[in-house]
């Protein structure tokens, strides 16, 4: 159900504002749905998100929390074990370490060790990327670490249509979903179906045909894959770029098929390089699709270095287009 | 006669009940640890010896509509709660007809018929799925009660303090129950707290509390009658610790280095089965022939599991990767 043809027209609008949304839409039509995170309430969401929900909504459905990142994300689980539908809201993907122990000991694990008696339908959303100088302990890009996890699912919207549509999705899961908003796309801004609706949360998207190279990235670095591509184009090269929208579970087949038809792959991942989400996605490449390659596979990720606050520093430490194109030139053997 | 809801009540019948409950939890333990030694039963194995007045003294106490979280060592938790023994020791032994279908051991024991939600071995990790219970039961407008089980180590950890602010803070039917056997795991309170009367950790979270000597299986009923009748009626959360002694070793890979053995012999003249039924034939409210006729009950019954276990089915290794998502969609729909 990826977004259907547009009929009721266009809003021009945000992808702070998509995500919002997402929210409302989602309180209003299901009455176990609410959002419980720090500052989500009176101050409107750190990234003001939920500005204006607790005044439409009120403080049992647009819950502020204290500082307690395990307390609230296990007050998360237990009330969707109980049958309620949350949203946990964590701050960063920096912070939510603080809560690694309920996403992974708990969440991901209630329904195995449990023999299937009891699952814990819960959405938790954070912020995830660098790109706005915070520095080392805010800018952080763990999501392909969470991918790592057996018994959740991780998502990265990365365009308006996503940002809008994955969260009813994932609140009809009956598993844990974690969804990584990347810091970067809140304030883009777009051109939105007036009638969007939710989309599938387990489908990788091609959203730039190509025939010569696959260029698989997800979340933040795709809108910068996209500008690669761009750029490749003028040197005569038709890069395919892979959005993989789910990281856990990862769409093989599409990621495949495109790498059948292109014979050559690069894996742009804002995750640091050593054991990332882009190392997992090219030993796949090389376990289904081998013998469909004509050069060596890859890769542009983070570079292994906590990130820094000094905009020059960040920007050269995480991927950006001109390296993509570096290294989609590197797979052609063109300079 | 009207029984009052926050009062206990000695009739000869409800004794004989308890003390049941008892002997059931120590005799199936003392099994398990049997079956331990002949490799029946594998993995950590941590045994409720000397506690089982918390158990049989606080889950009666709770309706069956309540909700009860509990520890990895739970099986006397699971056992009082009505957990079928044949499905506890089928779990013990890892066989799919166990209570959580072979795949959580004895540190998971799980079951949806009897709101028993584990089985928690992360130590305070159970603690904050306790208060989203009861934050989903306060946001429906409920009236359950979540008894939280949780040793005195669980203190000490962020997830403890987290849990006891958000629940009070929001007013969530949480009834904390600490079981304070003075150890944890080789670390004796002393070492570990600053403030070593946990009764009064509460206080600065504005919770109700009362300590009860735990191994005195009246006085833990009658202070889990007035701690469940306070959570029912105020909807807010309540403290009760319970204090209690481990007799047997933490797991069945301690040396038990850490205490001596004088220490374990002095708090074994305390132990709370002994100690109940010398009260309770003291007091003639049981006859001579009482005991021996439950510990043939719960004997025959501990027979019957062993039997039943032995005879449980692996699960087939096609299977292994079950159980880690849902199989459809209606399965979490509750």
């Amino acid at each position: 159900m990826q977004q259907e043809t547009v009929r009721a027209g266009t809003i021009e609008t945000t992808y702070r504002e998509a995500v919002k949304q997402a929210i409302r839409d989602a309180i209003k039509r299901d009455e176990r749905v609410f959002l419980m995170g720090e500052d989500v309430g009176r101050y409107g969401g750190c990234y003001a998100v939920s500005k204006g929900l607790l005044a439409e909504f009120g403080p049992e459905r647009i819950r502020d929390t204290p500082l307690s990142e395990s307390g609230f994300t296990g007050a998360g689980i237990g009330a969707a074990m109980a049958g309620m539908r949350p949203i946990v809201e964590v701050m960063t993907v920096n912070f939510s370490l603080l809560a690694l122990d309920q996403i992974m000991n708990t969440a991901a694990t209630v329904r195995h060790m449990s023999g299937n008696q009891f699952g814990v339908p819960l959405v938790i959303r954070m912020a995830t990327g660098a790109g706005k100088q915070l520095a080392a302990q805010h800018s952080h890009s763990l999501e392909g670490w969470y991918a790592h996890i057996p018994g959740i699912k991780v998502l990265a919207p990365a365009t308006l249509e996503d940002a809008r549509g994955m969260l009813w999705t994932a609140l009809q899961d009956p598993d844990p979903v974690l969804i990584f908003e990347n810091v970067m796309l809140y304030n883009m801004s777009g051109k939105l179906a007036a009638d969007a609706g939710a989309v599938d949360i387990d489908k990788a998207a091609v959203r730039r045909p190509g025939s010569d190279i696959s260029l698989v990235t997800y979340g933040g670095s795709l809108w910068k894959t996209l500008e690669a591509a761009t750029a490749l184009a003028v040197e005569g090269i038709e890069a395919e770029v892979v959005d993989l929208r789910s990281l856990r579970p990862l769409d093989d087949a599409t990621i495949m098929a495109s790498v059948a038809k292109t014979r050559r792959a690069v894996i742009v991942d804002e995750g640091w390089r050593s054991g990332s989400l882009a190392a997992e996605v090219g030993m796949r490449i090389v376990e289904q699709a081998f013998w469909s390659l004509d050069a060596p596979l890859g890769r542009v990720c983070s570079e292994e270095v906590p990130i820094p606050y000094p905009a020059h520093l960040e920007n050269a430490a995480i991927p950006q287009a001109d390296k993509v194109v570096a290294a989609a030139k590197a797979a052609l053997g063109r300079k | 006669m009207t029984a009052r809801a926050d009062k206990p009540h000695l009739s000869r019948e409800h004794m004989l009940d308890i003390l049941k409950k008892m002997i059931r939890i120590r005799r199936f333990e003392d099994k398990c640890a049997e079956l331990y030694t002949q490799e029946k039963i594998r993995g950590f194995l941590h045994l409720y010896d000397g506690e089982e007045a918390v158990a049989a003294g606080v889950i009666p106490v709770l309706d069956q509509r309540d909700h009860i979280v509990a520890t990895y060592r739970e099986h006397g938790h699971a056992l009082v709660r009505g957990v079928p023994m044949t499905k506890v020791m089928a779990e013990m032994y890892g066989k799919q007809e166990g209570c959580s279908h072979g795949r959580g051991g004895s540190m998971h024991l799980f079951d949806r018929d009897y709101n028993f939600h584990g089985g928690n071995a992360i130590v305070g990790g159970g603690l904050p799925m306790a208060v989203g219970l009861a934050l989903a039961d306060h946001m429906r407008g409920g009236d359950h009660v979540i008894a939280c089980f949780f040793g005195e180590g669980a203190v000490a950890e962020g997830e403890f303090h987290e849990s006891m602010n958000l629940a009070a803070l929001w007013g969530l039917p949480v009834l904390f129950v600490c079981e304070n056997n003075l150890y944890a795991m080789g670390t004796a309170l002393a070492l570990s707290e600053s403030e070593t009367d946990i009764e009064h950790k509460a206080a600065c979270y504005k919770i109700d509390a009362e300590a009860v000597d735990g191994m005195d299986v009246v006085a833990v009923e009658a202070a889990a009658r007035r701690a469940v009748h306070a959570v029912r009626g105020s909807r807010k959360p309540y403290f009760l610790e319970c204090r209690t002694y481990r007799l047997r070793a933490h797991s069945m890979f301690d040396a038990q280095l850490y205490r001596e053995k004088s220490e374990i012999e002095a708090w074994r003249h305390r132990e709370p089965i002994v100690r109940f039924q010398t009260w309770l034939q003291a007091n003639h409210i049981i006859h001579p022939d009482d005991v021996p006729r439950i510990e043939a009950d719960v004997d025959a019954e501990i027979a019957d599991a062993v039997a039943f276990a032995e005879a449980g089915t692996w699960e087939p290794v096609g299977e292994l990767t079950r159980f880690t998502y849902a199989e459809s969609a209606g399965l979490a729909g509750q």
